[in-house]
C-alpha cells in the first residue's frame, strides 16, 4: 500500500479487517462447514515470460477450462499460481482498452478509487467465514478493466491454478466493465492432478457500467478434495447486461456458490445459465439471487444438472422483485442418474412490495424418456450412445448471445466429460 | 412370393402388450424389391406389428417369429435390427430435446452428412430452419413427417417401415412425403432392379398415389385377414368398410 493513502482508505480498510476478524468463525448460511484452520496459505511462485513456457501437464488441464497457452483467440490473459500472478498480459491490440493486474497491484496503484467504489462495496468482508478469510489473508487474485466505450470482442482469459496440497488459495477479483464498453471473460479454476485436499475461497465483485455488457463465463475443474466457496456480487447499471455462465463437469469435494446479481439500473439484465455435472461423492450447492431493483429491470435463470454416483447436488434459484416494472423467471431441470445420487431444486420467488413484478418458474427433476432412448436407438445408435446423446443435449443449453469460441469450448468439455462417463 | 427367401418372413406372430394379446397370428412375407400396405380398423395392431418389428421393448413376442435377411430378429436390440437394415418413420415420433434434426441426420448416416447431402435433402424435403431446432420439438404435423422421410433417406434401409405418412398432413405435405417415399423405395433404377422393401400404414390410400404399393393386406382382429390389389382393396373397405371387405371375394382370403 503506497504511503499516499488518504485517510479516509486507510479508515475504509481499519474497517473491512474489523468486521473481518470479528466474523471469522461465523459459518455460512448453505453448504458444509470447512474447518479453514486446516490449511496454510499458498505459496510463492516464479513468473513467467510466456504461456508457452508453462508445463505441459498444466497446460493440458487448464485447456479444460478454456485457457488456452496461444494467445491469438484472447485479447488478455492473467495466470495466478499459488499465490502468485506469474502472467499477465494485454494483447498489443488491446492497450488502449483492456487493464489486467493482480487486484493487489490495482489497490496499490488507485486506492481511493478501488475503496470508495469497487472493493469489498458489492460483497460484504463479515458475509461468513470464507469472505472474512479472504479479507484477512488475502492471496491477490485478477482485477480487468475495460475502458468505457472499448467493445471487446475476442475473450479475456483468467486461470487461477493451484498447485500444492492442503493450503487456501484466498483471491478477491475485481471486473469493471465501464459505461458502453463490452467484454467476454473466461475464468478457469484449476488445481494440479497431484493435488489432494485444499480450499479456494474467491471474492468477486463486478461491476457493469451504463448500457455496457459483461459475459462472464466460468468452468471449474477441481480436485476431489477440493472445497471451493465463491462469493460473488455483481452490480448492473442502467441498461446494462450480465450474463453470467458457469459449468462445472469434474468432481469437487464440496462446493457452495450463490451469486447475486443487483439489477440496480433501469433497464438491466441479468442471464444465469448454469450447467452441471454431479460425479463422485460431490457436495454442490449452486444458485443465484437476482434483485431487480431498477426499472424495467429483467432476468433469467437456466440451470441444468446431471447426478451420478454419489453426488449431491442443489440447484436453487432465487428473484427478488423490488420494483413494480421487473420480470423474471427460473427454469432448472435435473436429471438423476445414479439410484444413489441426491438433487434438489429450490425455486425461491420474492416480491418486496412490488404488486407488479411477474416472477415465475419452471423446475422439474425427471429421467430422459425411454421413447426418446429408442427412438435415437431406430436410426442405428446403440443404447449407450444414445443415452450419452440425449444427457449431452439436455445439458448443452442454447445460450444466446454466447461467442462462438466459448461455444466450442463448453461443447469441448461436454465432449470430454461424455467419453470419460462412458 | 419368389423361390428365393423373402427379406422379411413373419411365421405366426403373437404379440402381446402388457397382458393384452394384439397380434394373434401373423403370417407375412416380403420379397426383395417388393412395397406392401397394411390397412385394417383402428386398433387392431398395424404399428403394434411395425413397433414389433422395429423391436420396440413394450412389444413382447409370445409365439412365433421374425425372420429378416435369413436372420431370427428375437434377442436382437432396436439398433442392431437397424444396422441390419430395417428403418422405420413413425406417426408420431417422441421429441427429444437437445438434440437437433442435423444430429439425428448424421446419426441415421451412421457418421457426419457431407454438406452437400444436407443441402439436397433440404432442397427436396424443405426442412430450412429445422435442421437446426430440436428434433419433434414443437413440429408440425408435416414437419414430423418430412423430417422422419429426410431421416430413412439418409439410413437406406433395404426395408422401411412407415406408420401412416399421410396422418395429420396437408396436401402439399403428402406430395413431398410422397416423393420421398418413392425415392427411397424405387429408387432411380427400373422396376426390376428394386431392391428396397417397404411396408405402409395407411387409412385413406392417399399416399399410393405418389408410391406403387404390390400388394395390400387387412390386418383385422389381430391377424391378416386377406389381401390383394392395394388399389382395390382400398375401393372397396371404402364402399362396404372392413367388415365386409374381409368377407368379400375381390382379393385372396387366407
Amino acid at each position: 500500500m503506497p504511503e499516499t493513502v488518504s485517510t479516509a482508505a486507510q479508515q475504509r480498510l481499519a474497517e473491512i479487517r474489523e468486521a473481518a476478524e470479528k466474523a471469522i468463525d461465523k459459518p455460512a448460511t448453505l453448504g458444509p462447514d470447512v474447518d479453514i484452520t486446516r490449511f496454510r496459505t499458498v505459496s510463492e511462485q516464479d513468473k513467467i515470460d510466456s504461456l508457452a513456457s508453462l508445463e505441459k501437464q498444466i497446460k493440458e488441464t487448464v485447456i479444460h477450462s478454456g485457457f488456452v497457452a496461444d494467445e491469438s483467440e484472447r485479447s488478455g490473459s492473467y495466470f495466478q499460481m499459488d499465490r502468485t500472478p506469474i502472467y499477465e498480459r494485454v494483447q498489443n491490440a488491446f492497450d488502449n482498452a483492456i487493464e489486467i493486474m493482480s487486484t493487489q497491484d490495482a489497490l496499490a496503484k488507485w486506492p481511493d478509487e478501488m475503496l470508495e467504489k469497487y472493493w469489498w462495496r458489492a460483497v460484504m468482508p463479515d458475509k461468513d467465514k470464507y469472505t472474512a478469510l479472504v479479507a484477512l489473508h488475502q492471496t491477490e487474485g485478477y482485477f480487468i478493466r475495460v475502458k468505457a466505450g472499448h467493445k471487446v470482442e475476442k475473450p479475456i482469459q483468467a486461470c487461477l491454478f493451484v498447485s500444492e496440497s492442503n493450503v487456501s488459495q484466498n483471491v478477491h477479483n475485481l471486473i469493471i466493465v465501464e459505461d458502453g464498453a463490452e467484454a467476454n471473460v473466461i475464468t478457469g479454476c484449476n488445481v494440479h492432478v497431484d493435488v489432494k485436499e485444499g480450499l479456494h475461497a474467491g471474492i468477486s465483485e463486478f461491476y457493469v457500467g451504463k448500457n455496457a455488457k459483461l459475459t462472464f463465463t466460468m468452468v471449474h475443474n477441481w480436485g476431489e478434495d477440493f472445497s471451493v466457496r465463491p462469493r460473488t456480487a455483481v452490480v448492473v447499471d442502467d441498461g446494462g447486461v450480465y450474463i453470467n455462465n458457469y459449468v462445472l463437469l469434474t468432481p469437487v469435494k464440496s462446493i457452495q456458490s450463490f451469486p447475486v446479481a443487483k439489477l440496480e439500473g433501469k433497464g438491466s439484465t441479468a442471464v444465469f445459465n448454469t450447467i452441471v455435472y454431479g460425479l463422485k461423492k460431490s457436495i454442490i450447492d449452486l444458485g443465484s439471487e437476482a434483485q431487480l431493483i431498477g426499472e424495467g429491470s429483467r432476468s433469467e435463470a437456466v440451470a441444468r444438472t446431471v447426478t451420478l454416483d454419489e453426488s449431491v447436488v442443489y440447484s436453487r434459484g432465487r428473484l427478488i422483485g423490488r420494483t413494480n416494472d421487473c420480470k423474471a423467471h427460473l427454469d432448472c431441470r435435473g436429471i438423476v442418474q445414479s439410484s444413489a445420487s441426491t438433487q434438489w431444486a429450490i425455486p425461491d420467488l420474492v416480491s418486496e412490495g412490488a404488486p407488479g413484478a411477474e416472477l415465475s418458474h419452471e423446475a422439474a427433476i425427471s429421467p430422459i424418456a425411454a421413447e426418446e432412448i429408442y427412438y435415437l436407438m431406430t436410426r442405428g445408435l446403440p443404447k449407450d450412445e444414445a443415452v450419452s446423446m440425449i444427457t449431452r443435449g439436455f445439458v448443452n443449453i442454447d445460450i444466446p448471445g454466447l461467442p462462438d469460441v466459448l461455444r466450442r469450448q463448453i461443447d469441448k468439455a461436454l465432449e470430454e466429460t461424455a467419453k470419460e462417463a462412458m | 412370393m419368389a423361390s428365393a427367401e423373402p427379406l422379411l418372413l413373419i411365421e405366426d406372430l403373437h404379440v402381446s402388450v402388457g397382458d393384452r394379446e394384439i397380434l394373434r397370428g401373423v403370417d407375412l412375407a416380403i420379397g426383395e424389391g417388393e412395397t406392401h400396405v397394411l390397412l385394417g380398423p383402428n386398433g387392431t395392431g398395424k404399428s403394434t406389428l411395425l413397433n414389433t418389428i422395429i423391436g420396440l421393448p413394450n412389444y413382447r413376442v409370445t409365439q412365433g417369429r421374425i425372420v429378416f435377411k435369413g436372420q431370427d430378429l428375437s434377442g436382437l436390440e432396436i439398433d442392431e435390427r437397424a444396422r441390419l437394415g430395417i428403418g422405420i418413420a413413425f406417426q408420431r415420433p417422441p421429441a427429444v430435446r437437445g438434440v437437433r434434426l442435423r444430429q439425428m441426420l448424421d446419426v441415421a448416416a451412421g457418421g457426419k452428412l457431407p454438406e452437400e447431402t444436407v443441402v439436397k435433402l433440404d432442397e427436396d424435403l424443405s426442412l430450412e430452419y429445422m435442421l437446426d431446432r430440436e428434433v419433434n420439438m414443437g413440429f408440425s404435423g408435416g414437419e414430423a413427417k418430412r423430417s422422419e422421410m429426410a431421416q430413412l433417406l439418409v439410413q437406406e434401409p433395404d426395408l422401411a417401415l412407415f406408420d401412416e405418412p399421410e396422418s395429420g398432413v396437408d396436401l402439399d405435405n403428402i406430395a413431398v412425403v410422397g416423393a420421398a417415399m418413392n425415392a427411397l423405395l424405387k429408387g432411380d433404377g427400373r422396376v426390376s432392379e428394386r431392391t428396397r422393401s417397404g411396408l405402409i400404414i395407411t387409412h385413406t390410400g392417399h399416399i399410393l398415389q405418389y408410391v406403387n404399393a404390390d400388394i395390400a393386406h387387412v390386418l383385422y382382429e389381430g391377424h391378416l385377414a386377406c389381401r390383394g390389389n392395394p388399389l382395390d382393396l382400398i375401393d372397396e373397405i371404402s364402399r362396404h368398410g372392413y367388415d365386409a371387405c374381409v368377407e368379400c371375394a375381390i382379393c385372396q382370403r387366407l
